[in-house]
């Protein structure tokens, strides 16, 4: 107990340093003196949620509920920022009313700076040791070493392509700057994807000193937005839902865009010719189970996070959303929901493939790389996407 | 008097209660008026009214962008934001008006002609039938209507299949701004020929018989005559036309290319990212040109003929 409390103090001091101006001093004392809990109580028979559309969904949720006897209340989030809206209402914590949210990489980190989310206990988690190694502590859910939720599920930002069309295959991320295939060209329509322009940049272009592409400076923002600005003219246009990206491949309007496994899977299952390939590096999104700070049913919360990280369950999710576990146990039950779906979503892959993959987080003044607040926040890059697409 | 207390005493309790408040209702019209009007009212005054106040006042407000939450000083600057010269809104703004006014005309020129055919030749059965065919698309689902023309746009559409048949090669019509002119003035085209229908039928014929009678030829008599009378009609069409484009983001979202967005598209980016304040700053840039646009409307008599 007492190793925990000093462990626990040294990172909530080092969360603190990071922070900088946005610490509360007293958040040290608080965290330090309410220790984590050592086991799971007894259920309090309910369970509030805010989360992605179906990401507690009925088909894997219905049996957690007649095990536990925790009945789920979900909340659905169009956005990180809504999620995170939603989180810090009502005086923040969750407002003493919800007890998970599923956030994403780019809202993970402002829940934990905004105290928002409270430390949890990984041991009472057990599917947790059997986490890829990059899931167990990223950077996005633990800070200093504390964890703020357990991951769920993640995956890549993949490169799709039409066997008929794309002759010879693409490589590499170039091929979507490229005038090539002019007019043929689909990219996401969200903010974060200035980041992989960053990406494809800090290789490509050393001298803008690139050192993180969710940590841009005012001038390397401006170099970035001028690339996707060149980009703009090559693209047939932007997708903003999923399937709006498969109807543009199956109609033979697109030939080429940057997307998730999700849509390759799809466009296969409709005997559409795609392939994809994920070139390293690449960007990529992790959610994760955060524990509301003020969470009025933490033992169903705690529950919850145990019963949806086993192997079985995060298959179940995997096939319904389309996206990765973070569980390499659940490979043979994805397998046997869906022939080869392991392997098409990337669970089977080298530790080196998953360390190559930058995933999301939220932009924010503070710089990891140089000291100060040199960076530019979210809001700028909103402003700045606005500028690309507008 | 008397015989009327005597009535009034006659009957049980509720009904002297009824009467009584019968009485006062017809002494004090305005409070039959107020009791009628007041629900109708409220909800106007609170709802309609109290949003766009809300809207309007919140437009001068920022957002916090690190903790997400509103911060409630005083400031112009979104509007400073919205009109500085390097920042892409004025561009967004431009765009939306120029597709609303090219969807505004483009239903003008196709509703007349039907809307004049349907007033004036048409039979009762013809002209009910050309009024189901109107209105028909308006009773199945806008959504399903766009994603309709999603297929036939698209580089292997019915319009590219049916190029193709006849030797000619395909248009590069999808997800292009000219996608979006024509959906839109698709999907508003009943909003124009109710109106100018309307217009168009009250003209009497004695006007026309007067006309040819003075020696106008039909081309003439459609200028002078039957034109300046179903103005009202087309600027009242114009007005739900216009101000539907202007405050749409779901076709862009759907048929338009990668430089269509609207305002609509950017008002909606920024409600999702949480900044209320500058959201409703760009959203009061319609309402302004809808101000001016129905002044102008007023001015060319399009509410008598609403």
């Amino acid at each position: 107990m007492r190793r925990i409390r000093k462990r626990q103090v040294a990172a909530v001091l080092a969360l603190a340093a990071i922070v900088g101006a946005f610490a509360v001093p007293a958040a040290a004392v608080r965290a330090g003196s309410t220790g984590l809990p050592t086991k799971i109580g007894k259920g309090e028979g309910r369970l509030n949620v805010i989360e992605w559309p179906a990401y507690t969904d009925a088909s894997f949720a219905k049996k957690f509920e007649q095990q536990t006897g925790c009945i789920i209340h979900r909340k659905d989030a169009g956005s990180s920022n809504q999620m995170f809206a939603l989180m810090h209402a009502n005086g923040g914590g969750g407002g003493g009313q919800y007890d998970l949210v599923s956030a994403s990489g780019d809202a993970s980190l402002r829940l934990i700076y905004a105290h928002d989310v409270q430390a949890v206990n990984v041991h009472l988690i057990p599917s947790w040791k059997q986490f890829l190694p990059v899931f167990k502590s990223p950077p996005h859910n633990t800070v200093g070493g504390v964890h703020y939720g357990v991951s769920l599920q993640w995956g890549p930002n993949t490169l799709i392509y039409n066997t008929k069309k794309v002759k010879p295959a693409p490589k590499n991320w170039a091929a979507i700057y490229s005038k090539k295939y002019k007019g043929k060209l689909t990219v996401p329509n969200n903010p974060i994807q200035i980041a992989d322009a960053a990406l494809y940049l800090m290789h490509t272009k050393p001298s803008l000193g690139i050192k993180d592409p969710y940590e841009l400076t005012q001038a390397q923002l401006t170099a970035v937005g001028q690339l996707l600005v060149r980009q703009k003219p090559l693209l047939k246009r932007y997708w903003n839902y999923a399937t709006d990206e498969d109807t543009s491949f199956k109609n033979g309007d697109v030939w080429m865009g940057a997307g998730w496994p999700y849509q390759t899977l799809q466009l296969q299952a409709n005997h559409v010719p795609v392939k994809e390939i994920v070139p390293l590096p690449t960007t990529g999104w992790a959610d994760t189970w955060m524990l509301a700070a003020k969470a009025p049913h933490p033992n169903c919360a705690y529950k919850w996070m145990a019963y949806v990280t086993t192997p079985q369950v995060e298959a179940k999710q995997a096939i319904v959303f389309g996206e990765t576990p973070v569980n390499p146990k659940a490979c043979p039950y994805m397998n046997k929901i869906q022939k080869g779906s392991c392997a098409g979503y990337h669970l089977n892959e080298p530790a080196s493939y998953y360390n190559k993959i930058k995933f999301w987080k939220t932009p924010v003044p503070t710089c990891g790389w140089k000291k100060g607040n040199g960076c530019m926040d979210y809001n700028a890059w909103q402003q700045a996407w606005t500028q690309i697409t507008g | 008097m008397a015989a009327d207390a005597g009535a009034l005493a006659a009957g049980p309790p509720w009904r002297r209660a009824r009467l009584r408040f019968s009485g006062l209702l017809w002494r004090r019209p305005w409070l039959k008026a107020l009791g009628l009007l007041a629900p109708p009212l409220t909800a106007f005054l609170v709802v309609y009214v109290g949003a766009v106040a809300v809207l309007f006042i919140s437009s001068f407000w920022t957002v916090n962008s690190f903790t997400a939450a509103i911060e409630h000083t005083w400031t112009l600057g979104n509007y400073r934001l919205i009109f500085s010269s390097g920042q892409p809104y004025l561009h967004i703004a431009r765009l939306t008006l120029e597709i609303a006014a090219a969807v505004t005309v483009t239903d003008a020129v196709l509703a007349f002609p039907l809307a004049f055919f349907m007033a004036r030749f048409a039979g009762k059965r013809t002209r009910a039938i050309l009024f189901v065919m109107v209105l028909l698309p308006l009773w199945s689902s806008y959504l399903v209507r766009i994603y309709a023309w999603q297929t036939i746009l698209a580089h292997d559409g019915a319009i590219n299949w049916a190029l193709r048949g006849i030797g000619l090669p395909g248009l590069n019509l999808a997800y292009t701004n000219t996608a979006m002119w024509i959906v839109f003035s698709y999907v508003w085209l009943p909003f124009m020929v109710l109106p100018v229908y309307a217009a168009l039928e009250r003209i009497p014929d004695s006007y026309l018989e007067a006309s040819a009678d003075l020696g106008a030829r039909g081309f003439k008599t459609l200028r002078s005559v039957i034109l300046p009378l179903a103005l009202p009609g087309i600027v009242a069409g114009s007005i739900f036309t216009f101000s539907l484009t202007l405050g749409d983001y779901i076709t862009p979202l759907l048929v338009g290319g990668p430089s269509s967005q609207f305002i609509g598209n950017t008002v909606y980016n920024y409600i999702q990212e949480a900044n209320t304040p500058f959201a409703a700053a760009f959203a009061t840039i319609p309402m302004a040109i809808m101000g001016v646009y129905l002044l102008i409307a007023r001015r060319l008599g399009a509410f008598e003929a609403l």
